[in-house]
């Protein structure tokens, strides 16, 4: 019995961690935040790695590896507020297409960072009235709103009806409009479709099903690591920062907001492991973990960043520091792919009561 | 990431399940201290190897080898079919470790057969009404008379004081030492003229405590644990067996499936509780956080499994979490049933026998017990995550 991380899966994670240590200092992502750059180049340094083929099967040209291991790579991704398509390209398309068993001579070049597919799965999850997917035949009509990645290629949609089709960015009757969210280290966009002629990928609702349940668990280990960092710059601060002629980490009431957020958090870490060991190996669990993962760490998320935000006194408010990254990615985090109430009524609606 | 026990660990568990097959039926529903049903039921166990499994035979123990992976087994087993695990209470659970640690072999000798056969009931004497989180500052004193200590004091707090035989007792035997260094930790009998043994009534209505004074009381030199002075080390290799064990996920997954049968079986207005969508919203964010300790349960048990793994933080936090989320779920269930929430003692419309109202006020208690939340805070922000102590203040002269 062992539950943890195996030496590889850490050696996974201290590549990636070394590398955004040194190539992604606050500085950078500021660039990409402010517009300056797009996130192409990080992204060029994390395929270098073989990042965007980690859960590409090795026949479709990728690592072939599990859901764990893209849990601890999102976990370092969501430490380092880092720009990039992991969670659409490297995440949802693949899970996607391989459970569908469509489309999947594309995974090469995503695998090798070349090809980014987006994904549109808010119209599947809930959609506005002002919004909203059909298809007719593969013919679609509609918008789908808060669309994962303006840069992207090829797009993953979801119909309202949890079909699931893929289209190219310059499919005629397709216009892309990027949207401004608080969050600037990753992009989302509206799609609006005219009679688009699309490929269908499934229109099964459980490979939808599954594919979300994917990207609840790689959104919550985000989390993880945004809340993780959070946490250690607070306690860094509070052990420089002298107030009263003491480091102000030695008055209780500091220490406790440094604890609270510690004991909320460190549970959050096996939690995440659970469950993206559950994708893979425990089906019946899987839903229900993956529901109740990204809902919890949302809570605790926003928890965290705001504590750590306080810690910081004035100087968390402040541009300069640019804690707000983290505390925006954790919100972005919260909303995106439903919400904690929806995702804790779904979680009721999969499991009966445990005799 | 491997959440199987093996095949060997899987014979072990038909082992066990056939012993419950074989015996469970005698299995006491309840049974406390003095319980017959209970001290037999005991012995079984012991004899087995379900209880006092890792004591030595000759002091009356089964014998094993200390084995994870086989006590979670057995733990997982009875607790599924609902089998009563053996006698508790803090003879058992905290100074038959501390004697075999440091006790002489004739106070193992002496003490622990009979303790883990529940024939011997002892009761804890560390916290006194000046000495509770700062528990190293308490005056009851012992000083030498001859052969003997004579003690004076007061100490509160002392649970099962009124059925024990004898007590573990923190005292003060070097005035003049540093606090940390002038306790010593002595062993005597509850039968000793000059005690006194007064309930300690708590909000729940009950006398879960008590209050116990000490007059002039004479205790045999030698019935001291390790030398003296050295009490505090003592009592602290003790005090870390109890923090974890307070609020153990499992039960808390337990009544929080308890909530939800309450929620889907009462209705009121005809609406069922669990079709109120504000009640439900609370009891999955209860679950939540239920499910996140249960997976930190599982990170704990095989970091003890895998010495390489490090888990401090995470078994440092599970006190002062465990407590509060227990005392949050019986909270939900108290308000869903609105004014039944209410009900109490011999009150008709009662649900699950109160359990509900006892347990949120119970374990309000368990939040302060056994090291505050706030002390637990100061541990996790100073021994987790390395940041100083509150600097002292002197004291005006």
């Amino acid at each position: 019995m062992e539950f943890g991380l195996s030496s590889e899966q850490s050696l996974l994670q201290d590549s990636v961690t070394r590398y955004l240590s040194e190539q992604l200092p606050l500085d950078e992502v500021r660039k990409v935040a402010s517009g300056d750059v797009n996130d192409a180049a990080v992204w060029q340094g994390l395929a270098d790695l073989g990042i965007p083929g980690l859960l590409v099967s090795e026949a479709n040209g990728g690592l072939g590896l599990g859901s764990l291991d893209a849990a601890v790579v999102s976990e370092a991704l969501g430490y380092h507020v880092t720009p990039s398509p992991f969670l659409s390209s490297a995440v949802i398309a693949p899970v996607a297409l391989q459970t569908a068993g469509r489309c999947e001579d594309l995974l090469g070049s995503v695998a090798t960072g070349e090809l980014r597919i987006g994904a549109a799965l808010a119209e599947g999850i809930g959609a506005r009235a002002d919004a909203g997917l059909t298809a007719n035949g593969n013919t679609l009509n509609g918008k789908s709103l808060f669309v994962l990645d303006v840069d992207a290629d090829q797009y993953l949609v979801a119909t309202s009806d949890r079909k699931l089709y893929l289209v190219a960015a310059d499919a005629a009757g397709l216009s892309r409009s990027p949207l401004s969210t608080i969050e600037k280290t990753r992009s989302t966009c509206e799609l609006n479709f005219s009679n688009v002629d699309a490929t269908l990928v499934s229109e099964d609702p459980g490979v939808f099903d599954k594919t979300w349940d994917a990207a609840l668990v790689a959104v919550a280990a985000d989390t993880l690591g945004t809340a993780q960092s959070a946490l250690d710059q607070a306690v860094v601060y509070a052990m420089q920062r002298e107030q009263f002629n003491r480091v102000i980490a030695s008055f209780q009431a500091v220490k406790h907001m440094c604890a609270e957020m510690a004991a909320e958090l460190e549970p959050c870490r096996a939690m995440v492991w659970y469950a993206a060991h559950a994708l893979d190996e425990i089906p019946e669990e899987a839903t229900m973990m993956a529901c109740h993962t990204k809902a919890h760490l949302s809570e605790v998320g926003q928890f965290v960043t705001r504590t750590s935000t306080e810690v910081h006194g004035g100087m968390g408010f402040t541009d300069l520091v640019g804690l707000h990254y983290w505390f925006k990615r954790a919100g972005f985090n919260r909303q995106i792919l439903g919400s904690p109430e929806l995702l804790r009524e779904r979680a009721l609606s999969v499991t009966t009561l445990a005799a | 990431m491997d959440l199987s026990f093996g095949p060997e660990y899987e014979e072990f568990r038909t082992e066990v399940q056939q012993f419950i097959a074989e015996h469970g039926s005698k299995s006491p529903r309840q049974g406390g201290a003095r319980d017959k049903e209970a001290i037999a039921w005991q012995k079984v166990l012991i004899e087995h190897g379900y209880a006092a499994r890792t004591i030595p035979k000759e002091y009356g123990g089964f014998g094993a080898e200390p084995d994870i992976i086989k006590s979670r087994i057995i733990a997982e087993e009875f607790s599924k079919n609902q089998i009563n695990t053996g006698l508790g209470g803090q003879g058992i659970s905290m100074l038959v470790p501390v004697l075999l640690e440091m006790g002489t072999e004739e106070q193992k000798q002496e003490f622990i057969r009979p303790t883990i056969h529940g024939e011997m009931i002892w009761c804890q004497g560390y916290s006194e009404p000046g000495a509770g989180s700062d528990l190293a500052s308490l005056s009851t004193k012992a000083e030498l008379d001859g052969d003997e200590w004579v003690v004076n004091g007061q100490k509160i707090w002392t649970s099962t004081a009124h059925l024990a035989d004898w007590i573990f007792c923190l005292v003060r035997t070097e005035p003049e030492a540093p606090k940390h260094q002038g306790i010593s930790f002595l062993l005597f009998r509850m039968d000793t003229p000059g005690i006194e043994v007064r309930p300690l009534v708590d909000m729940t209505g009950d006398a879960n405590f008590n209050e116990t004074f000490f007059t002039d009381v004479r205790v045999p030199k030698h019935q001291i644990v390790g030398q003296r002075g050295q009490g505090w080390q003592v009592a602290n290799a003790i005090l870390g067996h109890e923090r974890g064990s307070l609020a153990p996920p499992d039960a808390a997954q337990t009544r929080l499936n308890g909530v939800r049968k309450l929620m889907e079986t009462e209705t009121v207005g005809g609406e069922k509780l669990i079709d109120n969508p504000v009640y439900r919203d609370r009891l999955m964010k209860l679950q939540g956080r239920v499910l996140a300790m249960k997976c930190n349960d599982i990170r704990l048990l095989s970091a003890r499994i895998n010495k390489t793994q490090d888990a401090k933080l995470a078994g440092m936090i599970v006190k002062l979490q465990g407590t509060e989320l227990r005392h949050e779920l019986e909270a939900l269930a108290i308000d869903v049933m609105g004014e039944i929430g209410l009900a109490y003692g011999d009150n008709p419309y009662l649900r699950g026998n109160g359990s509900w109202q006892y347990q949120y006020m119970y374990y309000l208690g368990l939040i302060i017990g056994g090291g505050t939340s706030q002390i637990q805070k100061n541990i996790i922000s100073e021994r987790g995550l390395g940041m100083p102590k509150e600097p002292k203040i002197e004291k005006k002269a």
